[in-house]
């Protein structure tokens, strides 16, 4: 399959001076504090910084699971979420996918993938299937169809959660940290495959994460927050082109890239530190 | 060939099984236990002891063709017995069930319905269901009725409260994860809650049964006719002691076998959990 | 709030608005579901009422409901009951029984249970027979607990020691079973003697499960209790001041005083809250770390 050239015009996320607290009274605290950057339409946007500053509830906000106290969040110059609708409502043109891995343990594989469109009635359950396989095979998981994830290797889960939210052709896919329980090798193969798939499909992503070489080996641009409450301190433009493959791991642009952000990071690490900051509701 | 696949697995697992000691510690235990009941009662004959009915006398009498006091394996008397039992306890296990679960999982999924009526429910959760037997009698007429009521509402809270858990017991992460492909309310409810809440649900059913068995003995030992329950108490009264042993074990058998078919059933409409990793699978 | 105003203003203004803010928020948390509360126990009461009453205002006698005796008369009651010193002799002989009924199969039962979750050796004896013992209903041996104990009250305690037994052992099991192994691992490689990691570890791992358990627990003696006193009738002599809660129950029934019956039967649930609630308290008094771990 030849790579679409054409970025897709969908996918622009504008978020504006988004504001969110948690907890009242003495335990009140500030997660997220005048918070503006772009996602643009098509672009793989990677957001990292230390624990507990408040990315998770930015994606939160987008995908409609959190309301901001103050500030807006646009996708393709709709308003999602902001003065007059604290909470973006729900949707699958924004898909999450999550940490621990959410598919549904209680349905194979292959019913998983097909819920999307088959909960929606945008196709039947038969023909929901058969594009499910179809996909599973072009992201070369065809024969993992009909076993129950809870047989699937976490790193076929992950895949195949992936394959689930762009079976519903999302504007926008949200990532928290969905590599993050998985050893080191496995990671490098699911990198690998998570950029054919957005080679393919150019769909939008927003990923959150803490690894610094995951960040810049995906993201197109790199957005370092600061520590709690979160704001973005610098924006690192990944300019290595796509498409990448592991051996970039040891060119210059690469290693100068990691190390930039690993010293923005790092400040904010210790500002958190200093602070005492468990990690909180984020 | 996957359900031969999974006897093949099955049977792998035994073979550890039966080198290791259990299989034979447990057989030992058995053994243990009756010895010494035997000794105990029929060759000391200690202080106590000597009013127990032996273990040969029960033995002998439960296999005998023509038992002293009337009740043996071969006589229609104690089936009858069973049975009844039996019916009862299917009857208000089906009825706490049917309205059970339903209600746990809307209590667990709708707040307004739960900060509605589960104040209610565990108000009168904590008094005992033996308590009720008297306004039972009192409520309903007949004899046979207050058992089975008594019985179900044993049943009736233990399944609503474990479904409730049940439902609470779901990662939220499923609930999010279904939304977001756009699953409405009732979808959600369809394909995350039910089939999530359903390991609790099965927990709670197998409590629920051992909870019906304890409290139709209970109810039958007070009223009623026919039964496990009322043949202990009878058998009591009318001084037959070999008897009671006999149906104190019966209950157990049954009681056991129930609670083992709720569990088989459970398995077999959760299969996706019996099959783990290290099974049928491709790690 | 301004931006960084909020982190760094001095605590004793962050408090000021911040706690308005809090009570303001816990009474409206406070209101709604009490007040819902509130509503269903109001609509309970009331179809009692209408139901328990319902020949006089109906003419037509309601099926179940108007079997029962009215709210009113048992408020009226147990108003007088409150007065008359049989009725907390009653809470007191009830109470005694389950306090040293699940006293006696906590001191037998963990001990049990814990030699089950260290020996495999012992657990492949006893456990078989425990599962095989455990089917049959407490209240099935209560005719086998009078043939063998030679005073009532013995076999009524018996049969409620077995009740609670059954669940501690269980609980006992299962929160063995929950320690992490690799605990004991690291005690042993540490040179810790057998008796060490008992002590230190498999206890403190094993003493949540049988707290959290313990509502359980109770409640089962709690029923055993009340059947028992039910069944035998009440205890030696059959005395009402020594017949229990259940006994009183049973007859009040047979006296044909209706009301009292509810009368007791409120008594009873609210005398098992009570004593789990006062369980807890007791635990958390001498096990304060349990709460921080949860």
């Amino acid at each position: 399959m030849t790579p679409s050239l054409e970025p897709s015009p969908r996918g622009a996320i504008r978020i504006d001076g988004a504001v969110k607290s948690y907890g009242h009274g003495v335990a009140r605290t500030l997660a997220v504090d005048d918070c503006s950057f772009d996602v643009n339409a098509g672009e793989i946007c990677v957001v990292v910084g230390p624990s507990g500053c408040g990315k998770t509830t930015l994606l939160g906000a987008i995908a409609g699971f959190q309301s901001l106290d103050g500030g807006s969040i646009r996708l393709d110059g709709r308003m999602l979420c902001g003065p007059g609708r604290p909470r973006a409502e729900v949707g699958s043109d924004r898909i999450v996918v999550f940490q621990d891995g959410a598919l549904l343990p209680w349905k194979t594989n292959l019913d998983n993938v097909a819920f999307g469109p088959t909960v929606q009635g945008t196709l039947s359950r038969a023909a929901a299937r058969d594009k499910a396989r179809g996909m599973l095979a072009d992201a070369g998981l065809g024969g993992y169809e009909d076993v129950y994830p809870g047989q699937t290797s976490s790193g076929v889960r992950r895949r195949i959660e992936i394959v689930r939210a762009l079976m519903n052709d999302p504007a926008v896919l949200l990532l928290d940290e969905p590599y993050r329980a998985l050893d080191a090798l496995t990671k490098s193969v699911m990198h690998e495959s998570l950029l054919e798939l957005y080679l393919r499909t150019r769909v939008t992503i927003f990923f959150i994460t803490h690894d610094l070489e995951e960040a810049v080996f995906l993201g197109r641009r790199v957005v370092v927050m600061t520590a709690r409450p979160c704001r973005p301190k610098a924006i690192l433009d990944v300019d290595i082109p796509y498409p990448r493959t592991y051996d970039i791991v040891g060119e210059r642009r690469y290693r100068e890239l990691v190390q930039e952000a690993a010293a923005a990071v790092h400040e904010e690490a210790r500002r958190a530190f200093d602070v005492g900051d468990k990690e909180g509701p984020q | 060939m996957a359900n031969v696949r999974a006897l093949l697995l099955r049977l792998e697992r035994l073979v550890p099984w039966l080198k290791s000691p259990m299989p034979y510690l447990a057989v030992a235990g058995y053994g243990l236990f009756l010895l010494s009941w035997y000794l105990l009662v029929d060759v000391f004959a200690l202080g106590r002891f000597s009013r127990m009915p032996g273990l040969g006398s029960i033995v002998h009498e439960w296999l005998s063709v023509d038992p002293a006091y009337g009740v043996s394996i071969h006589t229609p008397i104690y089936y009858q017995h069973i049975l009844t039992s039996l019916g009862r306890v299917g009857l208000a296990f089906a009825l706490a069930t049917a309205l059970g679960v339903p209600l746990g999982l809307l209590l667990g999924w709708s707040p307004t319905v739960k900060e509605y009526v589960f104040p209610l429910f565990e108000m009168l959760r904590p008094i005992p269901i033996l308590a009720w037997v008297p306004l039972a009698i009192i409520m309903f007429a007949g004899s046979e009725t207050p058992v089975v009521f008594l019985t179900f509402l044993a049943s009736f809270f233990a399944t609503t409260l474990n479904t409730l858990l049940g439902v609470r017991s779901i990662d939220p992460s499923f609930i999010l994860a279904a939304r977001c492909l756009g699953a409405s309310r009732t979808q959600v409810f369809r394909h995350v809650i039910v089939p999530g809440a359903l390991p609790f649900i099965f927990t709670g059913l197998q409590i629920s049964v051992g909870v019906a068995w304890f409290s139709l003995v209970a109810a039958e030992m007070v009223s009623g006719q026919f039964g496990l329950g009322y043949l202990i108490n009878t058998s009591y009264t009318m001084v037959q002691y070999p008897t009671i042993a006999i149906a104190m074990l019966t209950l157990g058998l049954v009681g056991y076998s129930t609670s083992a078919a709720v569990r088989v059933a459970g398995d077999r409409i959760m299969r996706w959990r019996k099959r783990e990793l290290t099974g049928a699978g491709r790690a | 709030m301004s931006a960084g105003a909020s982190a760094l203003a001095a605590p004793s203004e962050r408090r000021q608005p911040g706690r308005r803010l809090a009570t303001r928020l816990r009474e409206l948390a406070f209101t709604r579901s009490r007040r819902r509360a509130l509503t269903s126990y109001v609509v309970f009461i009331a179809v009692w009422q209408l139901g328990a009453t319902s020949q006089q205002w109906l003419g037509h006698a309601l099926p179940v409901l108007s079997a029962l005796p009215p709210p009113t008369a048992v408020l009226t009651t147990w108003g007088h009951l409150v007065l008359d010193s049989g009725y907390w002799h009653s809470w007191l002989a009830s109470l005694v029984r389950v306090a040293g009924g699940f006293a006696a199969a906590v001191v037998v039962g963990v001990p049990f249970g814990l030699t089950m979750a260290m020996s495999r050796g012992f657990r492949g004896l006893a456990f078989p027979v425990f599962e095989l013992l455990r089917p049959v209903p407490p209240l099935a041996w209560v005719p086998a607990a009078i043939i063998f104990w030679p005073t009532q009250e013995l076999s009524i305690d018996f049969v409620i020691f077995l009740g609670a037994f059954y669940t501690i052992v269980l609980n006992v099991l299962g929160g063995a079973e929950t320690m992490d192994p690799r605990l004991v691992q690291v005690a042993r490689s540490m040179g810790a003697s057998r008796w060490n990691i008992f002590r230190r570890l498999v206890f403190r791992a094993v003493l949540p499960s049988i707290l959290v358990g313990m509502d359980v627990s109770i409640g089962i003696t709690w029923e055993v209790v009340v059947a028992a006193e039910m069944i035998s009738g009440g205890g030696a002599s059959g005395s009402s001041s020594g017949g229990g809660l259940g006994f009183f129950i049973w007859s009040s029934y047979v006296g044909g005083s209706y009301p009292q019956i509810v009368v007791g039967m409120i008594s009873i649930g609210l005398a098992g809250y009570l004593s789990s609630a006062a369980l807890r308290r007791l635990a958390n008094r001498f096990l304060p770390w349990l709460e921080a771990r949860s």
